[in-house]
């Protein structure tokens, strides 16, 4: 154990744990009895989930004609909540993958919740494109298989098919990346169980040991799928920006979007990671995993992107001017003046200038405030794909056919089901998996606990250390 | 693949600084270790172990060669060959449009393939349940087994004293 240990550094684990003080605080929620928040989180969650069942069969049942699109406001509340939801599905990655690429510890906390926030946000994003199919049996149409049609292909040259790829591959392999994770702590949680619960967990776990050689292998492809996930992560929400950046619509048709959206999105992700940790270190008493130090660092995160977010809408508010291309120039004037200019306000006062809150330490470190400007964040960050979508949409070449887009009841209630689709499946996987990677937390007690490093370290084991150096 | 059982000597250690120490001292006795197991990937134990590094990026790159090619040529044969459309006014063969699911399927191919290159190697899949030696090493414990089938008295003693002298809390046999 040669890897420099700092008296100065944070500890990342709190509370001078043992190995099975670890296994015991992580592992205890899911053998435990729900407690009486999570029951009635878990309620709240289920209604939500039963009106996603409902709107979506009302949405299919009557058809599209439900919802107030029309010609020219195609796309309204559905694909602001898909761009919105894989927003927020790109910190789990981010956090599991680019961190690990820079070798920071801290993401160890985080990462298992916040790649279960990353999947499950995903699971909702798509679900928007394919209901907006209208007729949604037909969905497999998209893929390109062999058919009785000439075979007629899909359009390989449509950003439209580069999502369905994109969105796809990131599903996939942030399923795996994981799950991978998750195998050796489905086998601590087997190796606790009786009976039944053991023959679960021992199918989950599939045939975990801890070999030497197992580990090894598990470290490498790890450290390969964190690489294959970086360029991915920041694929999707370049891919999905190029629904919009490949278009010719003024206000869409603009180079900035790969970056901005990709920005956009790791903002997002960390505020919704944030929301999430806070009460799940809350509920679980996970505060010594989950320290305020791993809160200071994501919230530095949420200031760095939510500033680069800023310095992009300026940006294009001033290249709009600068092109003196009257659409262009209009197109922005309207977003900013227009019929929507209380959702670029939105816009920019949740995304820009809350988060320069964070300057301050303090801050930084209050639960409280964090809590909130998480809030926030993702409020602001689904105004801004509204901002984008509907204010352009809705004044478009065509004077004669401008018009004012708000949802139908089914839209807004489609919008509060997946919140209950993703809260439902997040209480689920509090439930039954680990939300803290034990193994990696283990990993790293001795470089990170507080008995180790910090102001709190015990001499004894500041002895230990360097007698085994 | 099961294998007839096989008797397991192997004792159990409290740190990964002692267990990592009892292996440097085995390999130095010239003893066999059948394997070494913890709750979390210890560093420097492979190399200690004399472990070959793990060639399952080697893999990866194979996987993501077929996936980069099979996409990027199935593209150019549909839109070549089996069946031309223009779209507006661009050439057949756009390789630039066809540079975002190239990469999507690259990165898919290498990651689906590994991760069941993974599984399969390592003898891990859904519902197998591999035999453990103990409940404890998946939380606090760390564990060197020996294959004792064919040891006799004397050379279990020997292993077995090999394992209290470097610090063991506990030593075992399991026929596993």
């Amino acid at each position: 154990m040669s890897a420099p240990i700092s008296a100065i550094r944070e500890p990342l684990i709190t509370g001078s744990k043992t190995y099975h003080t670890i296994t015991e605080d992580i592992c205890g929620p899911t053998e435990r009895t729900p407690t009486t928040a999570w029951v009635i989180a878990f309620i709240v969650a289920v209604t939500g989930l039963a009106l996603y069942v409902f709107s979506v069969t009302w949405t299919i049942w009557v058809g599209i004609g439900s919802w107030n699109l029309n010609r020219t406001i195609n796309w309204g509340w559905d694909i602001t909540n898909f761009v919105w939801w894989v927003g927020i599905g790109h910190a789990g990655t981010l956090i599991s993958a680019i961190l690990l690429l820079f070798r920071q510890k801290w993401r160890t906390g985080v990462n298992r919740a916040a790649e279960a926030m990353t999947i499950f946000a995903v699971m909702c994003a798509g679900q928007f494109p394919l209901i907006h199919m209208g007729r949604l049996w037909l969905g497999f149409f998209i893929f390109p298989y062999p058919n009785t049609r000439g075979p007629l292909w899909v359009n390989f040259n449509s950003p439209l098919l580069w999502d369905v790829f994109a969105i796809s591959t990131y599903f996939t392999v942030s399923l795996l990346f994981w799950y991978t994770g998750l195998v050796p702590d489905f086998a601590t949680v087997r190796d606790r169980a009786k009976g039944l619960r053991r023959k679960i967990y021992s199918f989950v776990s599939f045939g975990w040991t801890g070999s030497a050689k197992h580990w090894q292998r598990w470290e490498a492809l790890s450290l390969v799928l964190a690489g294959l996930a970086t360029p991915l992560v920041l694929s999707v929400h370049t891919i999905v920006s190029f629904d919009f950046a490949t278009s010719v619509i003024p206000g869409w048709h603009t180079t900035i979007f790969p970056p901005y959206f990709v920005a956009g999105a790791i903002f997002s992700g960390f505020a919704m990671v944030q929301t999430l940790m806070i009460m799940t270190r809350k509920v679980l008493k996970l505060e010594d995993y989950i320290t305020l130090e791993h809160i200071d660092s994501m919230n530095k995160v949420i200031l760095a992107t939510g500033s680069i977010v800023g310095v992009a809408y300026l940006t294009e508010l001033f290249i709009a001017w600068y092109s003196g291309y009257i659409y262009e120039q209009f197109a922005f004037y309207n977003r900013v003046m227009g019929p929507y200019f209380w959702s670029y306000i939105g816009m920019m006062g949740c995304n820009v200038i809350s988060p320069q809150i964070f300057w301050s330490k303090k801050m930084r470190r209050s639960i409280l405030v964090t809590f909130f400007m998480s809030i926030f964040i993702n409020i602001g960050m689904w105004f801004e794909r509204f901002v984008i979508i509907a204010s352009t949409l809705a004044r478009d070449y065509l004077p004669s056919s401008w018009s004012y887009y708000s949802p139908s009841w089914v839209e807004v209630c489609l919008f509060i089901g997946t919140l209950g689709l993703f809260s439902t499946l997040y209480l689920v996987f509090m439930r039954v998996a680990p939300v803290v990677a034990v193994a990696e937390i283990k990993g790293i007690l001795k470089t990170g606990g507080d008995q180790y490093v910090g102001p709190n370290i015990k001499h004894d084991n500041a002895h230990k250390e360097s007698t085994h150096h | 693949m099961k294998q007839e059982s096989t008797q397991v000597l192997y004792g159990l250690y409290n740190d990964e600084e002692i267990l990592l120490h009892a292996v440097k001292k085995a390999k130095e006795d010239h003893l066999e270790i059948m394997d070494v197991y913890s709750p979390f990937p210890v560093h420097g134990l492979d190399n200690i172990l004399g472990l070959t590094e793990s060639r399952i990026h080697i893999a990866g790159f194979i996987y993501g060669l077929i996936g980069c090619l099979s996409a990027f040529l199935f593209m150019t044969w549909v839109f070549t060959r089996d069946w031309p459309i223009i779209f507006g006014g661009k050439p057949y063969f756009s390789a630039l449009a066809f540079i975002p699911i190239t990469f999507e399927v690259t990165v898919l191919f290498a990651s689906v393939g590994m991760v069941v290159t993974f599984y399969t190697i390592c003898g891990m899949g859904p519902g197998v349940d591999n035999p453990t030696l103990d409940d404890r090493i998946t939380d606090d414990k760390f564990c060197i087994a020996f294959d004792v089938d064919n040891a006799d008295e004397s050379k279990q003693a020997a292993l077995r004293q090999f394992l209290t002298d470097t610090g063991a809390e506990e030593v075992n046999v399991k026929s596993i």
